[in-house]
This record gives structure tokens, C-alpha cells and sequence, in this order.
């Protein structure tokens, strides 16, 4: 138990400064610039120095700020979002920190919390900026937890169980072969309308653009973060950060087989299955963990990429995109779904 | 108000749009040539006319500056301040000769004012300093360009 909490711990702590270095060169890249790659290989170590940055900085609170709820919001962003992993299996069924009956209900709930830090954050801040921030934070968060809630109720139809354990031992089975080669009845191949859906509105639940209009820097400067420094704005960035992982392993459990095998890697396994159980095990258990840790990485990669590819969205689109199409899809995609599984084709 | 684009029937599924436009952030990414200088090593070439660092022109270690308060005027930012004295063959010369580097715009009015080729403007744009600088006499008349 205390293992997995703290496998699950230190990957998701250690995952902003990974993600600081790849926002940063991945940004530069994307935009036909370097990127810092003075310190450490390639730039390595420049998240290093952030992190010492922030650590040495002054902690300091404005005089006209609500002191309690200011020192509050940061620590209840950030407590949901690490919580939220607990029930997602990360390298084989076994490794999971809490296997609870309401699984994926378990994640969206706990998810939704975060949203109170943001409106903490911007109403203790006693900002205009601030406010206006977490008021969009707080509308979009609503509009598109709906979508996300609704995206995945087909798949729920399907596997006949809200315990991710159970979605990902369902998703190793084959759904066809062509020609020797097995598709596995991943989530995507199921319901690649979910897929999208589901995608678009963890874009939005995350904050990342094109939908991040609380922090949208253009129009608010900083948003909900506004007044804070040193630490405090750090836990903000590690809360975006670990979203962003929870929703990448949300995705990647739910349409893509989470810990099952990526192609090619059930040959590696075979390499090592000589007959000694432990070594089985022990290596199944790795490589299923190594192909889960590669899905993650790859959606998140796919964050960054869109981040720097795709202007912000403007308010009143953002409401209309929400309402106006993706809740009728999703609506429909569960109709359908229904429908398909009630004729048995499903 | 806002203005109503025509947009076709298909892109306003923006997700083929939202793919071509991921594309072509990757091909940059992948293909593109980088635009960033890495400053130490690499130089940005700037042309033979760029305005940068001031000298003043000397021949056989004189300098051609016979202190006609011609620059001190033009200058827009009164920004060179000079002292003038007579030489042992009654020629005008600068005792002083001070440059306030802060206050230059870099325009080059100086250069073209000077009826004696004096006052140069060279190709050294690296000027960055950690306390208010006064180009002196001595340092104006390193010879750091060749126009
Ligand atoms: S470059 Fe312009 S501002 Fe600078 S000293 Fe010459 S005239 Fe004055
Ligand atoms: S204009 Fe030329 S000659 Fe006249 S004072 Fe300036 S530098 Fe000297």
C-alpha cells in the first residue's frame, strides 16, 4: 500500500519538472526557436534551477488579500488533483492504490474539487483580475464537467463497470484480427466519438489552451494566480501539472488499454517467461507499467503540442462550443450507443 | 460588432483544421531551420552602416577633431559635452571630449555633421554596463572601426 502511494507520489511530484523542460524546448521547438540548453544537457537541469528559484524566493502575501483562504487555496488545488490518481491501476491490476467500487465516479468527484481552490484563489486575492479568473474558471469548469461525465457513460455501457481495473482487464481482449494481427478492444476503437469528446473537455477541465481562459494572460494578466509568488504560484503550476497527468492517464486507462501490452511488448515478455514465476511477474508487471508510463507521455506530449499550436478560445465560443455541441454529441453518442447495444452489435 | 466570416460547411467541424494546423507545428518542428542566434558563439552580422559605439578619427595619433561645437549642437540628446584649448601652432583642439553614453539615441546626426571626418559611429553594438558611463577623450580615440 505504501509502496504504490509512493511510486504514485514521486512520479506525479517529478513529473512538473519534467514537463517545465518540455513545455519550455517543446514550446521553442514548436515555434522554430532553441529553447534554454545552456544548463545541463540540452537545458536538462534548467528546471532544477526553477525549483530552487521558488524555493528560495520570498513568501510573501499582499496587504490586501484575505490571509486564511490565500494560504488555503493553493494546498486545495493541489490536494484533489494528487488524490485523483488513487484508483487508477498503473502497472497491471494489482498495482492500484484504492480499487473502490465507484472507480471513474470516484476521479470526476474528487476532480470537480479543485475548482473551489481556483475561487478561493481569486476571491482571497481581492483582485479584479483575480476574480474575473476564477469566475470563468468556475463556468467552464461546470459546462465541461458535464461533457466529460457524459463522454465516458458509453464505455461504462460497454464494460458493464465503473472500476477502471475492470475497463482495462476488459480492454486486452481481441475485438478482430486481420491477417494475424489482433486489434485490441481498446476504448477508442469502441467509441471514437467518446474519445473525442472525452478529450476535448479534459483540455478544458485542465486549463490548458486552447481553453484556458481563467489564466488567459492576454485579457486577465494571470487570472486566479495573480497575486501569488514563490511557492505558493509553484503548487498552482504543480496542480496543472498533475491534472494534466491524471488526465492523460485517465485517457490512455480508459481508450487505450491502460497498463495492457503496446504492440510489440507481449514478445518482450514472452523473451523473459522461462518458467520462473517470480521473473514472470516481475517483468510483466514492469512492462506493463513502461507501456502505461509511454501512454501517459504521449498524450501529455499532445497537451504541449496543442498548447502551441491553437489560439484561445473567446468566452462566448467557449460557452457555445460547450452547450451547443459538445453536450448534444455526447447526448447522442450515449443514444447511439445504447441503441447499438440493445440491437447486439456491441 | 462583430464581423461574420464565411466560413465553408466543413470547417466549421474544426477538427480536420485543428489537425492540418498540428501538422504544421510538427513539420516546423521537425524540418524548420531555428531562428535563435546562440549569442556567445554565433554574431548576428549587422550591415557596414550600423550605428553603434562611438571614436573619433585620429591621423598619426592627432585627432581630426579641431572642437567646432558643430556635433555638440546638432546632437538631439546634448549628450557630448566638449572643452576646447589651443594647441603650441594655434590649432583648436578638445581638452575634453566626453561622450554620456545613457543619454545617446545612436542617431548619427554627429557623424554627419562633422566637417573634419571626426566623429565616427563603429559596428560595436556589445556596450552593456554596470554603472553610468562618460566615453572619455582617451577611450573615443581607440580606433575601433574604419570608416
Ligand atoms: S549619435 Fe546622435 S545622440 Fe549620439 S552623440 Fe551623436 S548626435 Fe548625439
Ligand atoms: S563636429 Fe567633428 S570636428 Fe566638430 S567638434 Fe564634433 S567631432 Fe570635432
Amino acid at each position: 500500500m505504501f509502496l504504490k502511494i509512493g511510486i504514485v507520489l514521486v512520479g506525479l511530484l517529478s513529473v512538473t519538472p519534467i514537463m517545465l523542460f518540455v513545455e519550455r524546448r517543446g514550446s521553442a521547438l514548436l515555434q522554430n526557436r532553441l529553447g534554454p540548453n545552456r544548463f545541463g544537457p540540452q537545458g536538462l537541469l534548467q528546471s532544477v534551477l526553477d525549483v530552487l528559484k521558488f524555493i528560495f524566493k520570498e513568501d510573501r502575501a499582499p496587504g490586501h488579500v484575505n490571509k486564511f483562504y490565500f494560504s488555503l487555496a493553493p494546498l486545495v488545488v493541489v490536494v484533489p488533483a494528487l488524490m485523483t490518481f488513487a484508483v487508477i491501476p498503473f502497472a497491471g491490476n494489482d498495482f492500484i492504490i484504492a480499487n473502490l467500487d465507484v472507480g471513474i465516479l470516484y476521479c470526476f468527484s474528487i476532480a470537480s474539487l479543485g475548482v473551489y481552490g481556483i475561487i478561493m484563489a481569486g476571491w482571497a486575492s481581492n483582485n479584479k483580475y483575480s476574480l474575473l479568473g476564477s469566475l470563468r474558471s468556475s463556468a467552464q469548469m461546470i459546462s465541461y464537467e458535464l461533457t466529460l461525465g457524459l463522454s465516458i457513460v458509453g464505455l461504462i455501457m460497454i464494460f458493464q463497470s465503473v472500476k477502471l481495473g475492470d475497463m482495462v482487464s476488459a480492454q486486452g481482449e481481441t475485438l478482430f484480427s486481420i491477417g494475424g494481427i489482433d486489434v485490441p478492444k481498446w476504448g477508442i476503437f469502441l467509441q471514437p466519438v467518446g474519445f473525442i469528446l472525452f478529450l476535448v473537455s479534459s483540455f478544458a477541465e485542465t486549463n490548458r489552451l486552447p481553453f484556458d481562459l481563467p489564466e488567459g494572460e492576454a485579457e486577465l494578466i494571470a487570472g486566479y494566480h495573480l497575486e501569488y509568488g514563490s511557492m505558493r504560484f509553484a503548487l498552482f503550476m504543480l496542480a496543472e501539472f498533475v491534472s494534466m497527468t491524471v488526465a492523460s492517464a485517465l485517457l490512455s486507462t480508459l481508450f487505450f488499454g491502460g497498463w495492457q501490452y503496446l504492440p510489440g511488448f507481449s514478445w518482450i515478455a514472452h523473451l523473459f517467461s522461462d518458467g520462473n514465476i517470480a521473473v514472470t511477474y516481475l517483468v510483466s508487471t514492469l512492462l506493463h507499467g513502461i507501456s502505461f508510463v509511454i501512454k501517459i507521455a504521449s498524450f501529455m506530449w499532445f497537451f504541449v503540442w496543442v498548447r502551441w499550436t491553437l489560439p484561445r478560445f473567446r468566452f462566448d465560443q467557449l460557452m457555445n462550443f460547450g452547450w451547443k455541441v459538445l453536450l448534444p454529441l455526447a447526448l447522442l453518442n450515449v443514444f447511439v450507443t445504447g441503441l447499438l447495444i440493445y440491437l447486439g452489435v456491441l | 460588432m462583430l464581423a461574420q466570416r464565411k466560413t465553408g460547411f466543413f470547417n466549421k467541424f474544426y477538427l480536420v483544421e485543428i489537425i492540418k494546423g498540428l501538422m504544421i507545428t510538427m513539420r516546423n518542428m521537425l524540418f524548420a531551420k531555428r531562428a535563435t542566434i546562440q549569442f556567445p558563439e554565433e554574431r548576428r552580422d549587422y550591415s557596414e552602416k550600423f550605428r553603434g559605439q562611438h571614436y573619433i578619427k585620429s591621423v598619426n595619433g592627432v585627432e581630426n577633431c579641431t572642437a567646432c561645437m558643430l556635433c555638440p549642437t546638432v546632437c538631439p540628446a546634448e549628450c557630448i559635452h566638449i572643452v576646447a584649448g589651443e594647441r603650441e601652432d594655434k590649432e583648436k583642439y578638445p581638452i575634453k571630449f566626453e561622450i554620456d553614453s545613457l543619454r545617446c539615441c545612436f542617431c548619427g546626426m554627429c557623424e554627419e555633421a562633422c566637417p573634419k571626418d571626426a566623429i565616427k559611429l563603429s559596428n560595436i553594438y556589445e556596450m552593456s554596463q554596470q554603472n553610468r558611463t562618460v566615453y572619455e577623450k582617451e577611450f573615443l580615440l581607440e580606433q575601433r572601426g574604419n570608416k
